[in-house]
């Protein structure tokens, strides 16, 4: 069916995406990894010199960097756990026979429709704020001094904020995934004996385990990235507390002016991020197959 | 499938599921209520009646010009919704109909540039902005979108174009039809509900998009993702302010994910969860 003629025509069609993300690809990539061996500061923009692996070191001699890919793991692994089990507790929830059963399940995605600045900023100022926050007005009431979320916990209640934006993520996927359960299956496994335990871990975790691969790397791509959420609550602070490797490298960009310093980030940045993204392209390769 | 369940399982079920749900919506819910209060309500305590004043909505376009950072979300997203989908569909089309052994490394490869973490090239994407006049310009803020979610419409086409029966075209082609009346009469009308649904669920996500929206605009291009964020300044102790602008900037895409739930888990998972 494949003339010659086909064929140079489907090159043809595909040649405008393919050139596209190779430029995408390569050109930006390539000037921060140039970057990264200069010696560039936007504020002195005339003085540009050779500066082999100093703005690594800088980095790596940093002790907010050490602080940042900590905190970018502690989100990535903190959201995860509450998104994964809150999820699947979700996914098995609104899988029971219920009234309003579509409303329901439109109230619980909502959240990851929300704008990233929305989502943090209604948390900040509505839900944690210590003074008028509705967290607050619940501990008053209960006779408890209120919390400052963002200055005792600010990481903690940035993981918060963003799990309760994936949470519905997790839980969309893991649903659609447990609704292909065949029913007949978990018929016969009833009809053996099989209680809700022993059928949860036999046959549920099993067909769900898949969409739980997609669900972990797919969120951490994102989550790796986290910016906005940190942006308009805690602005990184208090010090580094909650100053995730994105948001430093920002801030050495934008606000110190320092472009070698930030691309020798940006660069380490994709080191991260390749390793997830070897086992991502490994999940999803697998089911191309299929 | 068809198990009888007792209504008292039923309404257990149905109670705790809404509560939950309740509880996961209630910040949107709290957004909107507060959105319909004065400044002074707003900071008086939990109260759930609104008195329904509507002069927070007032405020916000008279104080802020929000429409026109609503038009530029507008133009933005879909702008760069119907690029990308330009450049997607001939590939997907090839990629789907006519595969090769190299289709699937290249889909593979697509998917790898979405890895590419954001901050690894904001340097160099912000100095070309700047160098090339882009910095704050609607343009460059819809190239760069296309760029980021180019990938994600590839994807999702390919696998709805990958659904549509290649013998059809083969029983069509026997019928007489050419090359032009089969992409007309046969594909165009096939491939439809698989574009609008791509469509649908890139708006959504380069309506959101909170990374280079904020970074590589100011004023003039600024899209509601950046106009919101100027809220945490001090302009933030508005809350009904901040709640009117909020639910005007998310009413139209969380109504938009409501009739996207389907194609949501398909588009994002690559097509690994159905």
């Amino acid at each position: 069916m494949a003339t010659q003629q086909t064929r140079t025509l489907a090159r043809f069609m595909m040649a405008p995406s393919v050139f596209l993300l190779l430029i995408w690809m390569i050109v930006p990539l390539a000037m921060t990894l140039w970057f990264s061996f200069q010696n560039y500061n936007l504020l002195n923009p005339a003085n540009v010199s050779f500066a082999g692996l100093f703005n690594y070191q800088f980095f790596y001699t940093d002790p907010a960097f050490f602080q940042s890919i900590w905190n970018t793991l502690l989100i990535v692994v903190g959201v995860l756990l509450i998104t994964v089990i809150g999820g699947t507790a979700l996914a098995l929830l609104l899988d029971q026979p219920m009234f309003g059963q579509g409303i329901v399940r439109i109230l619980v995605i909502s959240p990851f429709f929300v704008m990233p600045p929305v989502a943090a900023l209604v948390w900040k100022n509505m839900i944690m704020h210590p003074g008028y926050g509705v967290f607050a007005g619940i501990s008053k009431s209960l006779g408890f001094q209120p919390v400052d979320w963002f200055a005792q916990y600010p990481l903690f209640s940035i993981i918060i904020i963003v799990a309760w934006q994936w949470l519905p993520f997790a839980t969309l996927i893991l649903l659609t995934a447990l609704q292909s359960l065949d029913g007949e299956q978990k018929e016969a496994a009833e009809m053996d004996g099989a209680g809700f335990v022993s059928r949860f871990i036999h046959l549920t975790i099993p067909h769900m385990s898949r969409a739980i691969t997609v669900v972990i790397l797919i969120q951490t791509i994102f989550l790796l990235g986290v910016y906005a959420e940190i942006l308009v609550t805690t602005n990184g602070g208090p010090g580094y507390a909650s100053t995730n490797l994105p948001f430093l490298i920002y801030r050495t960009a934008l606000l110190g002016y320092d472009v070698g310093g930030a691309s020798a980030g940006g660069i380490i940045a994709v080191i991260l991020a390749n390793i997830v993204a070897f086992f991502l392209m490994r999940a999803v390769g697998k089911n191309l197959d299929k | 499938m068809a198990r009888a369940v007792s209504t008292q399982t039923k309404v257990g079920w149905t109670i705790a599921a809404w509560v939950i749900a309740l509880l996961i919506f209630f910040p949107i819910l709290y957004t909107i209520i507060t959105s319909f209060k004065s400044e002074t309500e707003a900071i008086a305590g939990f109260k759930l009646i609104p008195s329904g004043t509507l002069e927070s909505y007032a405020e916000v376009q008279s104080q802020s010009n929000y429409f026109k950072f609503f038009m530029n979300s507008v133009v933005i997203s879909v702008g760069s919704t119907i690029l990308a989908l330009l450049i997607a569909i001939p590939a997907a089309w090839s990629m789907a109909f006519s595969p090769t052994k190299r289709t699937k490394d290249i889909l593979m490869w697509m998917l790898s540039t979405k890895m590419m973490p954001a901050v690894a090239v904001l340097v160099p994407m912000y100095l070309i902005f700047r160098d090339w006049g882009l910095l704050d310009s609607r343009i460059g803020l819809t190239v760069m979108l296309m760029l980021i979610n180019l990938p994600i419409v590839v994807w999702m086409l390919y696998t709805y174009f990958r659904e549509i029966p290649g013998e059809i075209l083969e029983a069509s082609r026997m019928d007489g039809a050419t090359l032009w009346g089969e992409i007309v009469y046969v594909l165009t009308p096939m491939a439809i509900p698989g574009i609008a649904s791509t469509m649908l669920l890139n708006i959504i996500l380069a309506w959101n998009e909170a990374f280079w929206t904020i970074r590589l605009s100011t004023t003039n291009a600024a899209p509601l993702t950046a106009f919101i964020a100027s809220f945490s300044s001090p302009q933030g102790l508005f809350w009904a302010k901040l709640s009117a602008a909020s639910t005007l900037a998310i009413a139209p895409i969380l109504i938009m994910g409501w009739f996207s739930q389907k194609q949501l888990v398909r588009g994002l998972t690559f097509g690994a969860v159905k």
